[in-house]
């Protein structure tokens, strides 16, 4: 393996396990405020004991993905630095404002872990508001970073030198808006299900019930619903690509030749070598529309784009079928979903819908890694898109394979006891808080 | 505000020297505590660093942040040639962190605490060791940047007696605030005695240590007796900690808490102070002579302008909220005690 790759690879690992932990800080903090409510208004202490349930989990998440992410803004430089020596000061705006969101959410984090009894029940559950939208703000301004990385703007780049930098344009650049929004939904449909399924799995087991009923209902509807916004906020992301990164779209698509009425391709292996793919479903005109709004329109082939600067075709096609093949899955779960809690109340009760729910724990995750890869490998060979390239800003320290592989066993080993724990966690759920009382049998 | 975003930058890094280094330093003083005893220090250690324990985090990564924002070659110089030391204080950090809330979130307990303990205590020595020598090695004038051999770029820059011996001082301070800041933590009068006792060993560990620092610096004709005794500011500085050592010696025999936490923080404040004072504003010294001054090596103006204003409008925000958080647990403590 060379550095170049290495590097690469590290940096993917280690992004892709923090969005894992990052999605659920953002999400999770909302659910319990549900179930918080519910509890403050109906005294029902199963409500009680499901906030207390989650916010232990999240206690875990939460140091999870705060050491991950403050090995991200190291790694940044340690693998990037002269993408970060010219980078930094242009896109640092979000991240200066992010340590402040963070901050917050780390107080409030504090309040809200060992505020149990302490403070007023109101003011104790702000608190724990305040995590939630103080982790989406964070969120979406590291996004806006990236989305920095894929659409570069807020500074004048003239002979090398980058001048005439304005760090407050930077952030507002043209992608950060379809991409905070779409990572923000996915947050939600990706922690919704994977939450929801782990509950489902306890109903259809029969432990605990009344528990895990009340459990899985808030995850679902939070799920069902952001699971139809979706598809929404990614046909407004394709058009976003095919503007700012015509490449990027036609390895999304696979889509070879410009050409006027593009039809949408769907599955399929793309034969980078002869330019085709084969044994994909065509829909006429789609991509076309979808892109400009106009099945005769022209959409941008990679013949048009010199061969240097060509994404990896394959990785990002596939990974882009991956993630909008999962994304209508899990729509076609949240309708019936919706349909049984609207029209249908007698389906709640039916093992089939739980069981959809079951298999579809791990797919908003999936999705959300795979969007990460069209994101990311699709903006190669670019680490600022048409100014750096990637191979140019990676550290002159040899041996970076070493320090690859060793953070690899590292992250392995971390997703190893994070599950271990989240079974063990939920293992207790019988003897937590079986039997509802009303002493407060669990320190927290 | 240019200045502005310097004593962030300053503040920050103290903040996480007094703050996170107690925090470390909890994790030695269980590594020197035996037995039984052990799992009353963890007690202590949870309920004193529990609720404050993320919020310390985060100023390791605001001085990163403002590194690579405001002054992003001295973050790349920093990132390329100090890349090992500073990858073996984040895996550190990794291990610390998810031990220490593993440790108290696991819902079973069993056998599996014993090696969460293990990883903690350990971690929690390795990365102010690492710290210690990161900083050591920026101002060591051994980072070069025209070497041409993996072992003079990459290792000697790193590795050498004067970075190493700053290490093992971060390390000795890191547990001298902790046990410090464990004596006012319990009401029971054994454990307080204990931890009294434990202050002052690390506190002669760190005195020791600060005298090998002094004897390194020498060896690797590192300037620092010059930087420190060479204006009025530094001798001042360095005197008011050394008197104010008896004065602690004194205190710790007559266990005030609270007097001693702020002169141990006073301490730690005027040891940054003379080691940075002097060579302000270069804070990378480099072997061929060359600095790297976050005067002259700062990012676009109008980053900086950002950046300042981010931090100020930040604090708004963050200070007093930290400061009820801190109060709030405080009041609580109190309220017990009496
Ligand atoms: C639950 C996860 C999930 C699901 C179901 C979808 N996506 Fe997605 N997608 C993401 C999670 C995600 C993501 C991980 O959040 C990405 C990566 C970068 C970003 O901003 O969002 C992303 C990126 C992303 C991009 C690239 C944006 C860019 O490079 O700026 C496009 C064009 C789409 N998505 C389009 C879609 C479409 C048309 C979907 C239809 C169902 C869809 N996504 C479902
Ligand atoms: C957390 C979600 C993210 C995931 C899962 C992710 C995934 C990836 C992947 C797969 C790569 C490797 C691409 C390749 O080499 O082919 C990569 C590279 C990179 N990403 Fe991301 N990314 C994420 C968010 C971000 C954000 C928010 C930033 C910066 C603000 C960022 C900065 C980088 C950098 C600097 C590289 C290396 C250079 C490059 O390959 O272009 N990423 N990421
Ligand atoms: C799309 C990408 C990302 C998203 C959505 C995201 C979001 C988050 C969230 C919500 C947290 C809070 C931790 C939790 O609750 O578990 C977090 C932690 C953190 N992230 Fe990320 N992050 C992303 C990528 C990055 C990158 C690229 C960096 C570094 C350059 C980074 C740096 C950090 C740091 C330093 C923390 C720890 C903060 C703390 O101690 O609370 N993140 N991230």
């Amino acid at each position: 393996m060379n550095d170049f790759i290495a590097a690469r690879s590290q940096m993917a690992l280690s992004l892709g396990f923090h969005i894992v932990f990052s999605c659920i800080g953002m999400v999770m903090p909302f659910f319990m405020a549900v179930a918080h409510y519910y509890w403050l208004k109906t005294h029902n202490v199963v409500y009680r004991n499901i906030t207390k349930a989650w916010s232990k989990g999240v206690a875990i998440f939460f140091a999870t993905g705060a050491v991950s992410g403050t090995v991200l803004s190291f790694e940044l430089g340690l693998l990037w630095p002269t993408f970060m020596k010219h980078a930094g000061p242009i896109f640092g705006m979000p991240f200066s404002l992010e340590g402040t969101a963070f901050f917050i959410e780390a107080i409030a984090l504090g309040f809200f872990l060992y505020g149990w009894n302490r403070f007023n029940p109101w003011f104790h559950w702000v608190t724990g508001l305040i995590v939630g939208i103080s982790g989406l703000l964070s969120g979406i301004l590291v996004v806006a970073a990236n989305g920095w990385m894929n659409s570069p703007s807020g500074f004048d780049f003239v002979n090398g030198q980058y001048i005439n930098v304005d760090p407050v344009k930077a952030m507002f650049n043209d992608a950060w808006f379809s991409q905070a929004l779409h990572m923000c939904i996915a947050a939600f449909v990706s922690t919704g299900f994977a939450v929801a399924g782990i509950h489902a799995l306890m109903i259809l087991k029969g432990r605990n019930v009344a528990f895990h009923k009340k459990a899985f209902k808030i995850a679902a509807v939070f799920s069902a619903v952001f699971a139809v916004l979706q598809p929404i906020s990614g046909d407004i992301s394709a058009k976003d690509v095919s503007q700012r990164q015509p490449a990027k779209l036609a390895a999304m698509e696979a889509h070879f030749h410009t050409d006027k009425n593009v039809p949408l391709i769907i599955g399929g292996i793309p034969d980078v070598k002869n330019q085709k793919v084969d044994y994909a479903v065509k829909i006429p005109g789609l991509l076309s529309y979808m892109t400009k709004g106009d099945v005769n329109a022209e959409v941008k082939g990679l013949d048009s784009i010199p061969v240097e600067d060509h994404p990896p075709v394959a990785i990002t096609h596939y990974a882009f079928q991956v993630m909008v093949g999962l994304g209508m899955l899990m729509l076609l779960i949240a309708v019936l979903y919706l349909i049984a809690i609207l029209k249908k109340k007698d389906w709640l009760e039916r093992k089939w819908l739980l069981k959809l729910f079951v298999t579809a724990t791990p797919m908003g995750f999936i999705a959300v890694e795979a969007g990460w890869a069209v994101t990311e490998v699709g903006r190669q060979p670019w680490i600022i898109q048409g100014i750096m390239r990637t191979a140019d800003a990676v550290t002159p320290m040899p041996g970076i394979h070493y320090s690859f592989y060793i953070f690899t066993a590292v992250y392995i080993s971390l997703a190893i006891v994070v599950t271990f724990m989240l079974y063990r966690q939920i293992k207790m759920v019988g003897k937590l808080y079986d039997i509802p009382s009303g002493s407060d049998q669990l320190k927290v | 505000m240019l200045y502005v975003v310097i004593v962030y930058l300053w503040a920050a890094i103290l903040l996480y020297l007094l703050l996170g280094g107690a925090d470390f330093g909890a994790g030695i003083i269980e590594l020197f505590t035996s037995g039984a005893n052990k799992k009353r220090t963890q007690k202590t250690m949870y309920k004193a660093i529990g609720p404050v324990w993320e919020a310390n985090h985060m100023w390791l990564i605001i001085t990163i942040v403002i590194l690579f924002v405001g002054f992003p070659s001295i973050y790349s110089t920093m990132s390329v040639y100090l890349h090992i030391p500073l990858a073996i204080m984040l895996l550190g950090i990794i291990a610390r962190g998810t031990a220490f809330t593993f440790r108290h979130y696991d819902a079973v307990v069993d056998d599996m605490q014993v090696v969460y303990s293990r990883i903690f205590v350990y971690s929690s020595f390795i990365t102010p060791l690492f710290l210690g020598i990161i900083a050591g090695s920026a101002v060591s004038g051994q980072i070069d940047t025209h070497a041409n051999t993996f072992l003079s770029a990459f290792i000697f820059s790193w590795l050498h007696l004067f970075s190493v011996s700053v290490g093992l001082f971060t390390v000795a301070i890191c547990g001298f605030l902790a046990a410090v800041y464990l004596i006012g933590e319990t009401d029971n009068k054994t454990d307080r005695n204990r931890y009294i006792n434990k202050a002052l060993i690390m506190n002669i560990a760190a005195v020791i240590c600060g005298g090998l620092v002094f004897v390194a610096a020498y060896a690797d004709e590192v300037p620092l007796t010059d930087w420190i005794f060479g204006n009025a500011a530094g001798i001042t500085a360095i005197c008011a900690a050394t008197l104010s050592l008896l004065l602690l010696w004194y205190l710790l025999y007559k266990g005030k808490t609270r007097i001693l936490r702020i002169l141990a923080g006073f301490q730690v404040t005027m040891i940054l102070l003379t080691t940075t004072f002097r060579h302000f504003p270069n804070i990378v010294i480099l072997k061929n002579g060359g600095y790297l001054s976050l005067l002259e090596h700062r990012g676009y103006d109008k980053t900086i302008n950002m950046l300042g204003m981010a931090l100020l409008l930040g604090s708004i925000f963050i200070l007093p909220a930290l400061f009820y958080l801190i109060y709030s647990f405080q009041k609580k403590v109190e309220s017990k005690e009496a």
